[in-house]
């Protein structure tokens, strides 16, 4: 057995292959096994459904984040659709298991493929488009894709929504929340090591060095069209993976949840969490899904506790002003998101009782 | 008159980001009304130099960490741009940034920030007077303007904010030879009619000592040498290093063993 | 016909407004290059400033009206000040996000104050000047809104071509690094383009709140619609975002009258898509000139 690796002082990589390693030292690893065994033996059992179901949107946003920080946090294409793409993968979903009556294990990553395609064709500006204006087409498509979910009712009934017959993988039926928190969290384990090895290939560093100079990235020789169409397609499969779990997990769809505002709301959990970090993809979506909650629970609280008695406050202004301010704090004071607060931690512990 | 030099600088260090030292204790004096030649390689921090004096520094999250930098008698070190562009020191950046969506006249007009309100007439038909090739294109965009016509621009544009002190960074960066020439002349011209002094670094060092009353020469962030520029025109090592002629032509291997211990004698 | 020509009007009239707000927006954007998605909120501000004065203080119309512009100038001076100042030199990604957690919370500090309820201002515009030809009327509020938008083009447009301050906010907007060179009080620049955004777009919010009522979800989307107006004119083209939004304006409109209203909303951005294809810059913008 070779010897177990901790981390040294400074960086002493002799080959490429450690320099990209995922975990750097065997201690990280077995932190992340060990986490991963917590996590599916202890989570599911010992949370109350209410808890559980938190934590089951979390795992789905995660892998949305995920998608998004693939295409702003690596490629530097800033998105404002993520959201409706979120919805086309709900919606593909839902439309595969009802009309098509697809199973489960078949809809779900079709769906991605679907969204997949959508995405690309909304990275098509980005042939010609940089900066601020590919961020308004994008816009444009988060507004175009909602009216078409809304009223192409043939396909998407509109406002009725769809009602999704109940998921089944291998025979077996997921119902309630903690059969569908395995399906939702092995799907997250799976996208998120994809995710971090992509960003190890190839495709991974054409996309940061389109990020960090498109026109360098272009003078060396890398299609940069191309890799921001994948760029586009990857982060929408992501999408509508997370959007057709979510239509599976809801049971019944509409298209109301899909608006500008989730779009914001993932770019702000890949602020708060970290651009260009896998980690901190799930460190935001963890953190704003928590807050949405605790703000809905707060709001509930002060409603009923008579305390703001006659005054007509209700959910939406306090969570458009503690959300914001949460964006807004997290960029003036830690750009770098949880993700980087999170590294301080770690190593100050690291590095303790001896910094420097 | 006032006999105490327009700007002292004693001594300073300038650090980027905190950690990249470029300037290690450079001390420079700049007498009134003279031309001071600033020359040295790539990467010999003249243009930090510069950007110290200026205090165009900060953006590029640069400061000068130690000594002074002494203008009219002021300490001007990491002071902001905007309050010593109003004492009268205008830098003109390298490799000429016109405003390119503006035209000329608009350019030479951002020249007068720093007396914001008051007339500039009399002053523009001077700097056209300076560089007649503007006169032509003065409603034209800046961004389609040649090099030459850009260079004539900045320098002109620099001038409208009646500078005590002109700092020009390499006006002849990318010039053809005639135009050069003719750039040169003209700031020799603004030297003696305005009384501008001028401290003008360099590459090309042959045409720079011609114009110039005194030279400093940098190597790695340090002056190594100064002198009268007739001086260190004549100065051997100079001759070698930076204008290019080889004391003699003949004895080529010997000579280069010998500087080559004389460059490190300096370092 | 007559049906025709009242939305033609309507059109020009709302168009003049969206023209007006993307103004502001244009004039931020030309200074810093910042996209602000806070845009419709500093609208929507002004238009509730106003009505409380006029409403809640009883102020005389007037004077509230020069103070609610007064009161948006520091709004914008103090966004610029708080927010946007420590932010120079940061990616673009952080700085349009701020504009976004920003937006946020203006909008949830004006539902704490109003609710979202739809307010209207009492009737103040004297109906005389409402223009009449035929069958066609125009009321007060569509001619006072021209009136606005063509004053304040001018006015802006003297300003950038002719004013000092207005060729020196163009330059900080084309090199920053030679506009400080030269002495140009690059945050001076900075917090003015704010304010006068501010101030322009308090002052479509309210004319925006005369005609379609106050409202603080309604007024803070047109906002949104910014986008497809800038883009059509230009980001940078004050006068390319007063044709873009009397273009946009028409198009709403005339979708709205002959093809269906629900296509109305959406219509400004599949322009906008179709815009982008065909010409990236828009109508007047700046061809990038790239010099290697």
């Amino acid at each position: 057995m070779r010897k177990l690796q901790f981390h040294p002082c400074g960086n002493y990589s002799e080959t490429y292959e450690k320099e990209i390693t995922l975990f750097e030292t065997d201690f990280g690893r077995a932190a992340v096994l060990i986490g991963l065994i917590v996590l599916f033996a202890v989570v599911p059992f010992i949370t109350g459904p209410y808890a559980l179901y938190v934590v089951n949107i979390i795992g789905i946003t995660s892998i949305a984040a995920i998608g998004l920080n693939i295409l702003v946090g690596f490629t530097g294409q800033i998105s404002l659709g993520h959201g409706a793409f979120v919805g086309v993968g709900a919606y593909a979903g839902a439309i595969m298991a009802t009309t098509l009556s697809l199973p489960f294990w078949i809809a779900v990553p079709a769906a991605g493929l679907v969204t997949a395609l959508v995405g690309m064709v909304f990275g098509v500006p980005s042939l010609r488009l940089k900066g601020l204006y590919l961020t308004i087409a994008t816009l444009a498509g988060q507004f175009i894709i909602e009216y078409i979910l809304v009223h192409w009712e043939g396909l998407t009934r509109g406002t009725m929504g769809i009602v999704l017959p109940s998921a089944s993988l291998f025979g077996i039926v997921i119902e309630g929340d903690r059969s569908f928190f395995f399906v939702i969290f092995t799907a997250l384990i799976i996208m998120t090591l994809a995710a971090a090895n992509i960003m190890r290939t190839r495709y991974g560093r054409a996309f940061i060095a389109i990020r960090d100079n498109d026109r360098a990235a272009e003078g060396m020789g890398i299609p940069i069209f191309r890799y921001k169409l994948l760029a586009f397609a990857v982060s929408s499969f992501y999408a509508g993976f997370a959007g057709a779990l979510l239509a599976y997990y809801m049971i019944s769809i509409s298209t109301e949840p899909f608006n500008l505002g989730l779009s914001v709301e993932y770019l702000a959990m890949i602020i708060i969490g970290g651009m260009g970090s896998i980690a901190g993809s799930i460190f935001g979506a963890t953190f704003i899904t928590v807050l949405n909650e605790v703000l809905r629970w707060l709001t509930d609280f002060l409603m009923n506790s008579g305390m703001l008695e006659g005054m007509q406050l209700n959910m939406a202004p306090l969570r458009e002003l503690v959300f914001g301010a949460a964006i807004v704090l997290f960029i003036l004071f830690e750009p770098r998101g949880l993700a980087e607060v999170w590294r301080i931690v770690r190593s100050s512990f690291r590095l303790w009782p001896f910094s420097y | 008159m006032n006999t105490i030099p327009l700007l002292q600088i004693n001594n300073i260090s300038v650090v980027y980001s905190d950690v990249i030292q470029v300037l290690k204790g450079v001390s420079l004096t700049v007498e009134r009304g003279t031309i001071v030649s600033l020359l040295g390689s790539n990467g010999a921090g003249k243009t930090t130099t510069l950007k110290a004096i200026s205090g165009l520094l900060k953006p590029e999250n640069g400061r000068v960490t130690d000594g002074t930098i002494m203008f009219d008698s002021k300490t001007v070190q990491n002071s902001a741009p905007e309050d010593i562009t109003r004492m009268g020191i205008i830098q003109v950046l390298e490799g000429r940034q016109p405003f390119k969506y503006l035209t000329i006249e608009e350019n030479l007009r951002v020249g007068t920030a720093t007396r914001w309100g008051k007339p500039y007439k009399r002053d523009m038909d001077m700097i056209y007077e300076y560089f007649p090739p503007l006169i032509k294109r003065r409603k034209s965009l800046a961004g389609y303007c040649s090099g030459g016509e850009l260079q004539m621009l900045v320098i002109g544009r620099a001038l409208l904010a009646h500078p005590k002190l002109l700092l020009l960074d390499e006006p002849s960066l990318g010039l053809a030879p005639l135009v050069v020439k003719e750039i040169f002349r003209i700031i020799r011209r603004i030297n003696e009619e305005q009384g501008t002094t001028i401290i003008l670094v360099e590459q090309n060092a042959a045409m720079a000592l011609q114009i110039a009353h005194y030279g400093y020469v940098m190597e790695n962030g340090k002056i190594v040498m100064e002198g009268k520029a007739e001086e260190l025109r004549e100065n051997p090592d100079v001759r070698e290093f930076y204008l290019g002629m080889a004391a003699s032509g003949t004895t080529k291997s010997y000579r280069n063993v010998k500087s080559y211990k004389r460059r490190k004698r300096w370092l | 016909m007559e049906f025709f020509v009242q939305l033609l009007v309507n059109g020009i009239s709302i168009g003049f407004l969206y023209g007006l707000a993307a103004m502001g927006f244009v004039m931020i954007f030309k200074s810093s290059s910042v996209l602000n998605f806070a845009h419709g909120e500093l609208l929507a501000a002004g238009a509730f400033i106003f009505l409380t004065l006029v409403t809640w203080a009883k102020i005389p119309v007037f004077v509230a009206f020069l103070v609610t512009l007064a009161g948006s100038f520091l709004l914008g001076f103090i966004v610029e000040r708080l927010f946007l100042r420590p932010l120079i030199g940061e990616p673009l990604i952080y700085v349009i996000m701020l504009t976004v957690g920003l937006a946020s919370i203006f909008k949830g500090l004006m539902l704490l104050v109003w609710g979202g309820n739809l307010y209207i201002y009492p009737d103040f515009l004297p109906s005389t000047i409402s223009l009449q030809w035929g069958n066609i009327n125009i009321p007060p509020v569509y001619v006072v809104a021209i009136i606005i938008g063509l004053f304040f083009l001018t006015l802006f447009g003297l300003f950038f071509k002719y004013s000092s301050q207005g060729i020196y906010m163009r330059s900080v907007a084309d090199n920053q690094t030679a506009s400080l060179s030269l002495g140009v009080n690059v945050r001076r620049v900075f917090a003015l383009s704010w304010a006068i955004a501010a101030l322009v777009a308090g002052m479509s919010g309210i004319v925006l709140g005369i005609i379609n009522g106050i409202n603080v979800h309604d007024l803070s989307s047109v906002g949104l619609k910014v986008f497809p107006v800038v883009i059509l004119g230009g980001l940078d083209s004050i006068g390319g975002a007063i044709l873009g939004g009397l273009i946009i304006g028409l198009l709403e409109t005339f979708t709205g009258g002959y093809l269906s209203p629900s296509l109305r909303d959406v219509i400004p951005y599949i322009a906008l898509v179709f815009i982008l294809m065909v010409k990236p810059y828009g109508l007047f913008g700046l061809v990038e000139i790239e010099r290697v």
